[in-house]
């Protein structure tokens, strides 16, 4: 079974993400299970939401407490929560922002874990190029499909085509299909660095 | 149809397929997307003929459909925690006059202190309303319990709820699949009242009844349960044969065959508790599960059946009788009785406490060493009890007990007494 915890901010779209990460793995015939952490949410407030994917039933009901992936919506969080908090120590880490994790303050979580899967990825920013908003969520989710492989970006497009229609699914498509591209890009520096 | 959706979602295409023709509903979470998407469903003209009647609360809610119900129409509605309370007299009409209305509860705790969050405080504060309560382990279960249960209600004339385990369940995507029109009109055929309001026909439903006939209308409310107890496994059967999908039914068992250690519960817990079993099972413990479906009617047979050959049970519920301990545990050691079956109660997940299967891992154990008090609070932070015990000793103005916990925890500013 293959656990994601998702971080942000009320308004961000975290619960959608997990949703849509769960269709995306149900596309590919796979088990899913999305749920967010069930509070009074609010625009700003942290917010978390998990999914998991696996191969048979999930039948586990607890709340994600030590995930193979961290998705963090947003960066100003690392102040705030530990959202580190139980990752594996092989764990994957894509952070939204378009600093390294270096300028952010986070060089010696590169140093214990090596590169070869965390990733940064100015999500907010190809949100708001491609669809016109703020909105960090589908970018990083296809960012997470090209940093982990779990899942294949054109099931992330079906997602987003059972979501989405017209114009905002095309630029949500747009922003999925840059994000995917700039996180391989990078693991490539990273395996070749 | 094979689908990755919204348990709410998931429910409100079942109920959809049964064809309502009034749905009334006032939202409350976590029950509201529910109704929004049947909203939203008969706005869209998908869903017809069908009224939506807006109301004004819970109370209104369940009149109205009292009213519809009586005068012939399927009728439908939803709700959760406060406002299961707020409506508690009109349910308790409904089962009273024998009206086949079906409720969604979507468990919520109830207040004080307020708390949107999990538990089965609500359904189970109407134990005793002669509704029948079918609780749902998943959301597969529940868009299936809710085809039965109109087919459970419409056939004896009595209400049901459908209890499926607020935001664990209602807010959960997961897969589901959803029955076809077809499918569900096979199995549900229209409804067809014992009793109808009928300005052709006129009569009254609803009489003021006295000593001398009361305990006899009340007996057969009884006798309508007990008549479930052999409808409802029936209904599985038929369901299955249809469906191809084992839902419902009075209880269900888990690795149960040698067990000498039973865990039993409902609803969506018994998801993790299986997952636990398997772990346990694999390192040679005889544990094994029981998952309750039915709790009213409760099954004292099946239940007697299902746990006579084990060692010791251990009952882990999502309510607390305070003052008392366990409410299902209560029935599940009646069914036992004479049996001299060591039983434990854990009281787990009140107010939406995760339920994590390392707490559980561990209880199990000790249930199996019978190394446990009779009633066991799972994850209870002692420390805070204890402090604010110990605040209440020294200072007789010792202030809001709600606040000062938050206090105490750090998870809020509250005004700190004492």
């Amino acid at each position: 079974m293959f656990q994601i915890r998702i971080h942000g901010r009320g308004g961000q779209g975290v619960v959608t993400a997990t949703e849509m990460l769960s269709v995306a793995a149900f596309e590919e015939g796979r088990h899913a299970q999305a749920f967010p952490s069930f509070g009074s949410e609010r625009t700003g407030a942290p917010v978390v939401a998990f999914c998991r994917i696996d191969d048979k039933e999930i039948r586990l009901r607890e709340p994600i407490m030590e995930p193979d992936a961290l998705i963090i919506q947003d960066p100003t969080l690392l102040h705030q929560i530990n959202v580190f908090a139980g990752l594996k120590p092989d764990g994957y880490v894509l952070l939204n922002s378009h600093h390294d994790f270096e300028a952010l303050g986070l060089g010696d979580l590169v140093r214990d874990r090596g590169r070869q899967r965390m990733c940064t990825l100015p999500a907010t920013e190809l949100g708001l190029k491609h669809i016109g908003r703020p909105i960090p969520n589908v970018p990083l989710i296809a960012g997470f499909a090209a940093l982990s492989d779990i899942i294949k970006l054109e099931s992330v497009i079906k997602a987003i085509n059972e979501k989405f229609s017209g114009k905002v699914a095309e630029g949500n498509i747009a922003a999925a299909t840059e994000a995917y591209n700039l996180v391989k890009e990078q693991m490539k520096e990273h395996a070749n660095a | 149809m094979l689908k990755q959706t919204e348990g709410s979602k998931a429910v409100a295409e079942a109920i959809a397929l049964c064809r309502p023709e009034v749905i009334c509903a006032y939202p409350i979470s976590p029950q509201t997307h529910i109704v929004e998407a049947l909203g939203e469903m008969v706005k869209a003209g998908e869903l017809a003929p069908c009224e939506f009647i807006n109301v004004e609360s819970e109370f209104a809610a369940m009149s109205v459909a009292i009213g519809s119900s009586a005068a012939g129409a399927r009728s439908y509605t939803a709700t959760a925690s406060q406002g299961l309370l707020f409506m508690v007299e009109a349910v308790y009409n409904a089962s009273g006059l024998g009206l086949p209305i079906v409720m969604t509860v979507a468990n919520r705790a109830i207040g004080a202190p307020i708390n949107i969050w999990n538990d089965h405080s609500d359904s189970l504060s109407q134990r005793d309303s002669g509704w029948m309560q079918l609780f749902a382990e998943t959301n597969q279960e529940a868009v299936d319990l809710h085809i039965q249960a109109f087919r459970l209600a419409e056939e004896l004339s009595m209400p049901v709820m459908v209890c499926m385990d607020g935001f664990i369940l209602t807010h959960a995507f997961e897969r589901v699949d959803i029955p076809s029109q077809e499918q569900v009109d096979a199995y549900l055929p229209p409804f067809d009242p014992r009793q109808v309001l009928d300005p052709k026909e006129p009569m009254s439903i609803g009489a003021m009844v006295g000593p001398e006939a009361f305990m006899e209308v009340k007996y057969l409310a009884h006798a309508k349960q007990m008549q479930a107890l052999e409808l409802i496994p029936q209904l599985a059967a038929e369901f299955k044969q249809q469906f191809g999908r084992d839902s419902g039914g009075l209880v269900r068992t888990y690795r149960a065959e040698d067990a000498e250690t039973m865990i039993v519960a409902m609803g969506s817990v018994l998801g993790t508790i299986k997952d636990v079993v398997d772990d346990m099972r694999e390192q040679g413990h005889k544990v094994g599960v029981l998952g309750i479906v039915s709790y009213r009617p409760f099954p004292l047979a099946q239940v007697r059946e299902a746990l006579v050959n084990c060692k010791r049970f251990l009952v882990l519920e999502k309510s607390l009788a305070v003052g008392m301990g366990g409410i299902v545990a209560t029935d599940v050691r009646m069914a036992v009785s004479g049996t001299g079956l060591k039983g434990f109660t854990a009281i787990a997940g009140l107010g939406g406490r995760a339920i994590p299967k390392a707490s559980l891992h561990k209880l199990f154990l000790e249930a199996e060493q019978e190394n446990l008090e009779p009633v066991t609070f799972l994850d209870l932070d002692w420390d805070a009890v204890n402090k604010q015990l110990e605040r209440e000793r020294q200072n007789r103005h010792s202030g809001p007990i709600a606040e000062n916990i938050l206090y105490d925890k750090g998870i809020s500013s509250a005004a700190k007494f004492g």
